[in-house]
């Protein structure tokens, strides 16, 4: 049942001094309107940057053979060496912490292109040789087909998966590639699949651009017997990456006959540390969004304490009136409350509604590749928490000022007007 | 028969203000029957009003006891204290003491908003006083559009829709001029017909006559009382 004497009061105090009032709502606006939008900037970095990472496992590393820079059992320095296929057995072998050692050879060379013809269609593009485990550390989409197998590569088949981009270049629209055949260095490939990659921006279009073959046929059509021109290596989830890394280069460097301090021989990428201090990062921005934000809205809270305060000195009287008619402290405290409770939950509910409504827009502004920027979002959880915390804040802000309703004696409060 | 309403035993009561102790009623004896009209005189300061909110239960004492009825009221936690004076007690102040944004009739309906009555059934009721107190067509009107003697009849109203037993009213004719002070005092003695019984607080003698009973304070305590028929009896 609605209470109309309640309401009527409620407004009646609200509407007495409408700048006071206005100005009280507005710093509760203000403190969930700006935790709103800082969550949801929050929210739009991160899921640029994390968008960016795709579905990339984050408990691995990269490693890549560079020139060496010490001389080393009668080699010379700046001695170019590859890594090769037996170094995946041997680090698999004495590394327990590792779970998958994936080799990639580049077709051609690093980032060298490869001429592709599909009937009247071509273009040159970045060949990769990959193996099957490559679709655990860096997934990507299947548009079509499937992705490499095993027998793909105890076979050397002439098979070939291609990036979205290229696709695009060597097939009509909606034409189905599957089974089809490309020509590829002049030899004919059979297409297995087509992906799309699961990075955003740059990353994404890099990979949308590459051809992936079975590596095994990679090194025979390239004529790279026996050479791995990067290793990715994924952890068990159990271990750090980091200390994996210096047994990784302790092997490599001892069957490359590498000196073993010669750092500058490894080429490598922690992906594994990048993660961690990305969400290190991310964690600093939301503690910091969360303080600034907490701290904004109990500046309003203090306000409508304080308000509050002075608005029951005012009513002082008319409560000992109340009182003396036989009002219960419940009924006064109660009063008091539901009028603190309403400033705090209808100025707090419209700094949420106009904060989300306005990280939409923004939403809907955005180029949906964008990389800086993406799917800023409060999820509704976060928004029932806000409201939680509105509405209890609103308690919180009214209890001071309604015990102090009832702390003086009635006769007290009616004369203190005389 | 009759039997007491009203019952105050060695009642004394000090106000503190810094470390300075006011001795304002200094041990009184009153028993004030069921639907007697009595009027509390005395000059100034002598502590009308002061037992006056002690019978209301607006404020407290420190020594003695306090009947109203056969209930002993001493030390009542606010929730009980706002009981007895919603069920039992009448309260009329001389400045009127009216919510302000609230028109006649909403004021008057107020004390059954706290005994959780309807709004409409209240309304009702409340106009049924209004009727009593001749103020239909004021019924939508705030206190700021009544005169003096209309807004102490809202406030009479309103002290007596809950069917109180005792009606206190301190100084009710203070603010009003001779024709309207009649008025009230007419209106008084038409409620304690009914039943009522009616403490009076004034300084006017012509209206402390218009009661049966009248007692005298001076310096805290009891100066002399007498009954209508003026046979004076010293305390
Ligand atoms: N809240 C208070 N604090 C301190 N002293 C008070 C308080 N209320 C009243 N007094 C003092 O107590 C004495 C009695 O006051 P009270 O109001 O009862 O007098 P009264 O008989 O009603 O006087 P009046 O006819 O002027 O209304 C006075 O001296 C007054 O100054
Ligand atoms: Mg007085």
């Amino acid at each position: 049942m609605i209470d109309i004497d309640k309401w009527q009061e409620i407004f009646h105090t609200l509407k007495q001094n409408k700048l006071r009032t206005t100005l009280t709502a507005f710093g509760i606006f203000w403190g969930i309107f700006m935790l709103v939008i800082m969550l949801g900037a929050g929210s739009g970095l991160e899921n640029a940057v994390y968008a960016n990472l795709g579905d990339f496992s984050r408990n691995s590393m990269f490693i890549w053979a560079q020139q060496t820079t010490m001389p080393y059992k009668g080699f010379p320095r700046n001695r170019q060496y590859y890594f090769e296929y037996s170094d995946k057995k041997a680090l698999e072998q004495n590394i327990p912490e590792i779970e998958i050692v994936a080799p990639t050879v580049n077709g051609g060379g690093y980032r060298e292109n490869t001429l592709l013809v599909h009937r009247h269609k071509k273009g040159n593009f970045n060949v990769l040789g990959k193996t099957p485990d490559e679709n655990f550390i860096d997934p990507v989409i299947l548009e079509y087909g499937r992705f490499l197998n095993e027998f793909d590569l105890k076979l050397n088949r002439k098979a070939v998966l291609l990036g979205y981009r290229a696709y695009e270049e060597l097939f009509d629209k909606d034409e189905n590639p599957i089974n089809k055949y490309v020509r590829l260095n002049g030899i004919y490939f059979q297409v297995i699949g087509v992906y799309k990659s699961k990075h955003s921006g740059g990353w994404g279009e890099n990979q949308n651009s590459q051809v992936w073959i079975p590596f095994t046929t990679a090194q025979q059509v390239y004529n790279y017997p026996n050479r791995v021109d990067h290793f990715s290596i994924v952890v068990k989830p159990e271990f750090e990456v980091k200390p994996v890394e210096g047994k990784v280069m302790a092997i490599l460097a001892k069957r490359h006959k590498i000196h073993p301090d010669d750092k500058g021989a490894f080429g490598y990428n922690n992906v594994g540390e990048e993660f961690k201090k990305m969400n290190g990062l991310f964690l600093g921005i939301r503690g910091l969004i969360w303080i600034v934000g907490i701290g904004t809205l109990l500046a309003g809270i203090i306000g409508v304490s304080n308000i509050m305060l002075i608005i029951l000195r005012e009513r002082t009287v008319e409560f000992g009136i109340k009182r003396a008619i036989g009002a219960s402290p419940r009924k006064i405290i109660g009063s008091v409350l539901s009028e603190s409770i309403f400033l705090t939950t209808i100025s707090g509910i419209s700094g949420l509604m106009i904060g989300v409504f306005i990280i939409e827009l923004v939403n809907n502004a955005l180029p949906p590749e964008s990389e800086m920027f993406r799917n800023p979002e409060i999820d509704f959880q976060l928004a029932i928490t806000a409201l939680i915390i509105i509405i209890l804040s609103g308690m919180f802000a009214g209890i001071i000022p309604s015990r102090r309703a009832v702390s003086i004696k009635p006769i007290e409060a009616i004369r203190s007007e005389n | 028969m009759s039997q007491s309403i009203i019952r105050v035993n060695q009642l004394h009561k000090s106000y503190i203000t810094g470390s300075n102790s006011l001795h304002v009623l200094k041990g009184l004896d009153i028993d004030i029957q069921q639907g007697e009209m009595v009027s509390i005189m005395g000059s100034s300061g002598s502590g009308k009003s002061t037992l006056l909110n002690i019978l209301g239960i607006l404020d407290n004492y420190d020594k003695g006891e306090f009947y109203l009825g056969d209930t002993l009221i001493k030390d009542l936690n606010e929730k009980k204290a706002a009981w007895y004076r919603n069920k039992m007690i009448g309260f009329v102040f001389q400045s009127f003491n009216l919510i302000t944004f609230k028109n006649a009739m909403e004021n008057v309906a107020l004390p059954l908003y706290y005994q959780k009555v309807s709004r409409k059934k209240r309304n009702r009721i409340a106009m049924e006083y209004l009727e009593k107190v001749g103020l239909t067509e004021w019924a939508h009107h705030l206190p700021s559009e009544l005169s003096g003697g209309q807004k102490q009849r809202v406030a009479i109203a309103r002290a007596l829709i809950n069917n109180p037993k005792v009606i206190l009213a301190d100084e009710p004719t203070g603010a009003l001029d001779t024709q309207t002070s009649y008025e009230v005092m007419e209106l008084f003695h038409e409620i304690n017909r009914s039943g009522i019984t009616m403490i009076i607080v004034t300084h006017e003698n012509d209206i402390a006559e218009k009661t049966e009973r009248i007692i005298h304070l001076k310096d805290g305590v009891i100066e002399k009382e007498y009954k209508q028929n003026h046979s004076i009896r010293y305390a």
